[in-house]
């Protein structure tokens, strides 16, 4: 935990702060899953999350878009910041934090629409009703998320028919539809074959132009390659966060040490 | 050795099973089909029964079970979808939903007939709408109602969580991940569902018995407070009263034949609907 605030000290003279999570504890019924948790998101920079299965990513991740709503049963305490403003306050509505903070699931989700209904999804639902912009933004949100070429002949098509890699871009492309400032990444391949993979984190990388990104990922070498920043989770604590390379190169914990050599989880 | 043989008992044992359903089922339908089938003919799908039942057609119980069907699904499936919608989505999961839902299970295993007396003091005599088309149409609704509660619940359930949080993470308040994501997805299942009762309300005699059918009707209904005539009912009254049961028998047959028909007709288009959709969806129903 010291480290984790150490580090947030000192990278924050350079890069701006997106997200700020404060003295997140999170119980389902009885079961403590993230305790005391405190971290920082930069600005257009990707975040990665690794740690064993079970130690609390996910619950993480989704607080920060208030999907965790949804879970009966769940307290969570603590308060997360999105541009400094609290998001988890109850006078904030959630359909908006979860506008302006996307998420792309673990198993691509499309739903049973056309590839084109899929993307404008998100736009109609928030009230936007002009035709051509809602075309030009499901073109543009296609050829970000790389699946244009693809798809370009096929629009109509039921998105169930893509490929598990195309369906996943798909979600990708639903998510930038509605132009959020963060995107969360739950395992984005973890059903996905290697070129497919490559493809999605290209991708990453080139979005982070433009978004912050956090990614929950079980892939070491994905972690290395797409991030920049590293937060290691274990048994709902955060055991250490810092630049990827640090993280790798020069673990403080001995216990991330012996999760990225592979020596356990 | 031993298993082999023991396989091959049950094996035949199943398809034994199988053979004397498949038997039964045929023959009934064997049996209706050749003893109606004389009967048949435009005349006697189109004309007005004529000499007290013994002749002429059945026009009007076809078009008062056409009308009683219809206003049983115009009552439900509003009420059914809605209630569906209730239990799955907004119901906190407490005791009182449980006992809901029990009830609701329940309330599809009480025998017709008692919803045909309750459509007799309830709609008939205390509402006041006498024996008529309303009546017996609101009585039909609740008979059907359970089934279509617990096929469009099904339907809602089986619509995977995963994309009501697609639709959510996007931004979308409940109410339209409802109307936009869940209902659609899960409106194959939930067509299934009200198909089906569509069959099992064109073929009830009994909650029609005191709420709307009647033996005879010169012409058709005029409006939602007549009388109507009704297949199933036709057919109980050309089997059990009447001075002429030979020449009635036959007709009540060639009815029967109509109702198996029209049912029949209306579980293929419910399986056609949902192996349609399977394939596309993959999920849904
Ligand atoms: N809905 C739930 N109800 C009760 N406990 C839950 C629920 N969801 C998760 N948990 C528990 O909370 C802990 C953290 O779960 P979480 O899904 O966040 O782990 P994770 O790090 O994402 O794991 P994985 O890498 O396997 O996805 C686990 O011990 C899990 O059993
Ligand atoms: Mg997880």
């Amino acid at each position: 935990m010291d480290m984790g605030t150490k580090e947030i000290c000192k990278v924050s003279y350079f890069d701006s702060i997106k997200i700020r999570a404060e003295d997140i504890n999170f119980f389902y019924g009885k079961k403590h899953a993230l305790k005391d948790i405190n971290l920082n998101i930069l600005k257009n920079q990707v975040t990665a999350i690794i740690g064993p299965s079970g130690c609390g990513k996910t619950t993480f991740i989704r607080i920060l878009n208030r999907m965790h709503e949804l879970i009966p049963d769940a307290l969570l305490t603590g308060r997360i910041f999105l541009d400094g403003q609290d998001i988890l306050s109850s006078c904030i509505d959630p359909t908006e934090v979860r506008r302006r903070v996307g998420m792309v699931f673990q198993k691509p989700n499309p739903f049973p629409k056309s590839i084109f209904e899929n993307v404008s999804y998100g736009l109609k639902v928030n009230g936007i009703r002009d035709k051509n912009f809602i075309e030009d933004k499901v073109v543009e949100a296609l050829k970000k998320s790389a699946l244009w070429d693809e798809v370009k002949d096929r629009l109509d098509d039921n998105a169930l028919k893509l490929s598990g890699g195309q369906q996943q871009r798909l979600c990708i492309a639903r998510c930038l539809a509605v132009k959020p400032e963060v995107i969360l990444f739950d395992e984005p391949c973890a059903s996905l074959d290697p070129i497919s993979t490559a493809k999605i984190e290209e991708l990453i990388v080139e979005l982070k132009k433009n978004y912050t990104i956090i990614i929950v990922t079980h892939n070491m070498q994905q972690a290395a390659r797409v991030s920049d920043y590293t937060a290691f989770f274990l048994l709902g604590e955060l055991i250490e966060f810092g630049r990827t390379g640090d993280i790798f190169k020069s673990p403080q914990d001995k216990r991330t040490e012996d999760y990225i050599t592979g020596r356990f989880g | 050795m031993k298993k082999e043989f023991s396989q091959k008992i049950g094996f035949s044992f199943i398809s034994l099973c199988m053979f004397l359903t498949v038997l039964f089922l045929f023959s009934i339908i064997f049996f209706i089909v050749v003893n109606g089938i004389r009967v048949i003919s435009w005349e006697f799908l189109t004309q007005m029964p004529k000499e007290a039942m013994t002749a002429g057609g059945i026009a009007p119980a076809i078009v008062g079970t056409f009308y009683l069907t219809l206003g049983s699904i115009i009552f439900s499936l509003p009420l059914g979808i809605a209630c569906a919608i209730y239990l799955c989505e907004y119901s906190p999961k407490s005791y009182v939903v449980n006992i809901i839902r029990f009830s609701i299970n329940n309330l599809a295993g009480v025998p017709s007939v008692v919803f045909g007396l309750f459509g007799l003091t309830i709609f008939v005599k205390y509402l006041g709408f006498g024996v008529s088309i309303l009546s017996g149409s609101l009585t039909l609704a609740i008979l059907v109602l359970p089934l279509i509660i617990s096929a469009s619940n099904e339907a809602i359930l089986a619509v995977p969580q995963s994309l009501r949080e697609a639709s959510l993470s996007l931004g979308a308040t409940k109410w339209q991940t409802i109307k936009k994501v869940v209902l659609p997805t899960a409106l194959p299942g939930i067509l299934t569902g009200i198909i089906l009762s569509i069959g099992r309300t064109a073929g009830e005699t009994a909650p029609i018995l005191f709420t709307a059918a009647v033996f005879y009707l010169k012409g058709y209904p005029k409006s939602i407070f007549s009388e109507v005539m009704a297949l199933p009912y036709h057919i109980y009254a050309l089997m059990t009263e009447g001075l002429y049961p030979d020449k009635q028998v036959k007709i009540a047959f060639g009815c029967a034949l109509i109702l198996l028909f029209l049912v029949l007709l209306f579980s293929s288009v419910a399986i056609y609907l949902r192996n349609k959709h399977k394939n596309i969806y993959g999920y849904g129903n």
